[in-house]
């Protein structure tokens, strides 16, 4: 293992939150290193398309001004690495095509961003069923089409973009089948008029699925997936319970996002549940510093915000630990990027709202529904290990193999959660969340050790006899 | 005003658990006060090996009579903690490694654990996966695994068959001994039991304090891992001669990779942080036995907390200076003997001459005190 490397600051994530915290910190005269699983910056809003295709447009366009600063920038870009481990200190370390890499600094920021919540229901495993992320992932960077008939469903504006996306490639949407009820869509509208030119993107979305006459089926949602091998028909109900069956070759659908904790779960920094906000979130100074000395969350990983205050909670994170490091910041620019979050809360709080978790959702969860889909655990399971009077969220794991499996939890942790608060009537703070261990990601056993002497592992002093 | 038990455990883990449910089962009227859930420090998070070969000599004895009562778990405690029984190896792969493992061995055998020294052909008989660089390998027909995770579920189930009343969320605080009796402070409501059973694992040391008794207790920080499914590459629980590794692949397609690196951690935190060029050093040792396993990812490690005494040999039997009290706890490689030492406390509480000693305390209390 190669001796760490030392920087003052070491960003956590590309995207638009860690890209602006590393450029910001960069032209404050830090030493910075930039970590990134992608092998491009961008996060997944401003993903970078593959070379060969055509670039997307607007977002793309940001995507492109962020990667081509920080090529013209100082940080040090350590793009196509997993980080599988962040200590004290901090330290972290990754795998890339280059085998491992350690790092410290005394400051660490982390941008890791969000997961999809896709609550449960039949037939949700099946091929041809991905998520509303997964399916702007395919998109953006694949310019490739979920499906020949997709039937886009969910909540929230991603829905919009995803089916504007489908059909601008020239697929056909089935139908949008909207959770909310268009007067939600109304209500929201103030709130969503205060960034003109986000609701005018939205809108343009959402206009373009109308003008194609694909059918928006609000105040509906999907019961079962259903096919052979892979999907063949959906099964929608509206609120009052007429039920119809649509055929499709693809499913895309999302229930909101889940910010992305893992990193201050592991350094123990305290959390609090913002139900608004995505769900366990890292209790935040207004510099977006945690509990955790040097430890600072910024964008949708510290609760879910969007893309326009991610950068902001980015530069004004960097600009505190220039600050820490002595550098001098300019009050007015602090101020300024003040505003800027506090102005913007109006509409990314409206959106929040759109994906946030709801308790009915999960209520709804049929028994033989599988919840953990790596290590296939239905709810009966789960409820099987409630009524003997087991508790504890970490117990309900042991017991029912919930969560082990290969998404270490992401997929199915805030539906247990939520699952254990219900059947325990406890609150979600009562039941708490899975203890954060390491690896960050999965990492192949063989990258991790590399090629090493046996002679040379530094084994213990044994154990007495 | 609140019932009165003829015991009460405090501490909910392998050695708490199976003192109450014996104590029970002896007729005996028992109430288990757990801080959280049952099992879920070093009894539920440890790597499960159920082996003779990691175990101290001087426990050979109790561990042999531990496997055979883990090996019929299913008739004695009722419920499955998915054992499985197998060979079991120790490695050598330099000589200074079989100097060790021939003098540990042959004190182990002497003490009465079947193990043979076998060269690598013959261990690779026994273990197909065997990567290359053996020199030697302690083989051992007595060997084995539990899911260390399933047993607090086995033990909830058997404890509430047998009457025991369980208080898991509840935490004692402190024990006043009033008119021959003790009063135990919970978070919850008071308990009042005729005897005490002190089981805290790496706790113990404290709840020791409440009694006015002084007994330093180490807390070892043990790192474990687990990879994800994959196929089946090993049949055996693989070891190495220092001890500093532990092996098995379960029957779903997990491994898990022990053998007490150290993590950061402390009574107060429990096990925090992992250190990632000890879980690389670790792992490095798993691959290099078995090396199929490089072709499986890391899905997971943890670390859980082991107590050891100054001796490192178990803290087993009465308090001193305090009747009615007793302690259970600090037995190296606990998981293996732990339900056998604690079924022996059982029987001395129920009057019964146990059928091999215990481990009392007075040999840990400093001269000042045992004067005292």
């Amino acid at each position: 293992m190669t001796f760490p490397q030392r920087f003052d600051l070491i960003v956590l994530g590309a995207g638009p939150a860690g890209g602006r915290a590393a450029l910001t910190a960069a032209a404050a005269g830090l030493t910075v290193i930039l970590i990134d699983e992608q092998s491009a910056a961008g996060g997944q809003v401003w993903r970078k398309p593959r070379a060969e295709r055509v670039p997307a447009r607007t977002d793309g366009q940001h995507g492109e001004g962020l990667r081509a600063a920080l090529d013209a920038s100082d940080v040090t870009l350590a793009l196509g690495r997993r980080v599988w481990s962040v200590t004290e200190g901090f330290r972290v370390d990754s795998l890339g095509p280059e085998g491992s890499m350690s790092c410290v600094a005394d400051h660490l920021i982390v941008a890791t961003g969000a997961h999809e919540r896709v609550i449960p229901f039949p037939g949700w495993t099946m091929p041809g069923v991905m998520g509303l992320a997964a399916a702007t992932i395919l998109l953006k960077s694949e310019s490739r089409l979920p499906g020949k008939r997709v039937v886009v469903a969910g909540r929230g504006p991603l829905m919009a973009q995803v089916a504007a996306g489908i059909l601008a490639k020239g697929g056909r949407v089935v139908a949008v089948v909207d959770q909310m009820r268009l007067t939600g869509w109304l209500g929201a509208l103030p709130a969503l008029a205060t960034q003109p030119r986000l609701l005018a993107q939205g809108g343009g979305w959402m206009g373009r699925v109308l003008a194609s006459r694909t059918p928006w089926l609000f105040n509906h949602r999907v019961v079962e997936a259903r096919g052979a091998d892979r999907v063949s028909e959906i099964v929608v109900t509206s609120a009052s319970g007429d039920r119809r069956a649509l055929s499709c070759d693809a499913l895309v659908i999302g229930d909101g996002l889940v910010p992305g904790t893992e990193v201050p779960r592991l350094l123990s920094a305290r959390m609090w549940f913002d139900r608004l906000h995505g769900g366990w979130i890292p209790e935040l100074t207004a510099d977006f510093e945690t509990s955790v000395p040097g430890l600072f969350c910024v964008g949708d990983g510290a609760g879910i915000r969007g893309a326009l205050q991610a950068g902001t909670s980015g530069e004004l994170a960097a600009l505190a630990v220039a600050r820490q490091l002595g550098r001098k910041t300019e009050p007015a620019r602090l101020a300024r990027l003040r505003r800027a979050f506090a102005r913007a809360s109006c509409f990314s709080d409206a959106v929040a709202a759109m994906l946030s978790g709801q308790t009915a959702d999960v209520a709804r969860i049929g028994p033989d529904t599988i919840v953990c889909r790596c290590e296939d655990v239905s709810r009966s399971e789960i409820d099987a290990a409630m009524a003997e009077g087991i508790r504890d969220i970490n117990q309900i794991k042991h017991v029912t193999r919930c969560g082990m499996g290969p998404c270490q939890g992401r997929m199915c942790g805030d539906t247990v959660q939520e699952l254990v608060a219900l059947g325990s009537r406890r609150s979600r703070e009562e039941v708490g969340a899975w203890t954060g261990r390491p690896p960050l990601r999965p990492v192949p056993l063989g990258d991790l050790v590399g090629s090493f002497d046996y002679g040379d592992i530094p084994v213990p002093e044994p154990a007495p006899l | 005003m609140s019932a009165r038990y003829d015991l009460c455990v405090v501490g909910g883990g392998i050695h708490g658990c199976t003192v109450a449910l014996f104590a029970a089962r002896g007729g005996m009227t028992v109430v288990l006060v757990e801080r959280g859930s049952l099992c879920r420090e070093a009894s539920g998070v440890n790597a499960g090996t159920l082996t003779m070969q990691m175990t101290r000599v001087a426990l050979i004895p109790y561990a042999l009579e531990a496997h055979a009562m883990w090996a019929s778990a299913a008739t004695w405690l009722g419920h499955d903690v998915g054992v499985v029984v197998c060979d079991g190896l120790s490695l050598a792969f330099t000589q200074a490694e079989a100097e060790l493992l021939s003098y540990r061995a042959g004190k182990r055998r002497e003490a009465g654990a079947p193990i043979d020294l076998v060269d690598a052909k013959a261990a690779r008989l026994v273990e197909p996966g065997l990567g290359p660089g053996v020199m030697l390998a302690g083989h051992c027909k007595i060997d084995g695994f539990a899911n260390a995770y399933l047993t607090g579920l086995a033990y909830r189930r058997a404890l509430i068959e047998a009457g025991v009343t369980i208080l898991e969320e509840t935490a004692a605080t402190a024990v006043q001994r009033v008119q021959g009796c003790f009063e135990v402070d919970t978070t919850g409501a008071p308990v009042k039991a005729a005897r005490l059973v002190i089981a805290g694992g790496v706790w113990i040391e404290s709840m020791l304090g409440w009694l006015g008794v002084t007994v330093p207790i180490k807390v070892l920080v043990n790192q474990l891992a687990v990879t994800e499914r994959q196929r089946p590459v090993m049949r055996t629980v693989i070891g190495i001669a220092s001890g500093l590794l532990s092996l098995k692949q379960y029957p779903h397609g997990t491994t898990v990779i022990g053998g007490g690196w150290q993590a950061r951690g402390d009574r107060e935190r429990g096990g925090y942080e992992l250190l990632p060029d000890r879980l690389v050093g670790n792992v490095r040792l798993a691959c290099h036995a078995i090396p199929a396993l490089k072709e499986a990812r890391l899905a997971r490690a943890w670390a859980g907390l082991e107590a050891e005494t100054r001796d490192a040999l178990p803290a087993v039997g009465p308090v001193p200076g305090v009747p009615d009290a007793y302690v259970c706890g600090s037995v190296h490689s606990g998981y293996t003997s732990g339900p056998y030492l604690a079924r022996l406390l059982a029987e001395r509480i129920l009057g019964r001459e146990p059928a091999m000693p215990l481990f009392p305390i007075d040999r840990l209390l400093d001269p000042f005190e045992r004067a005292a």
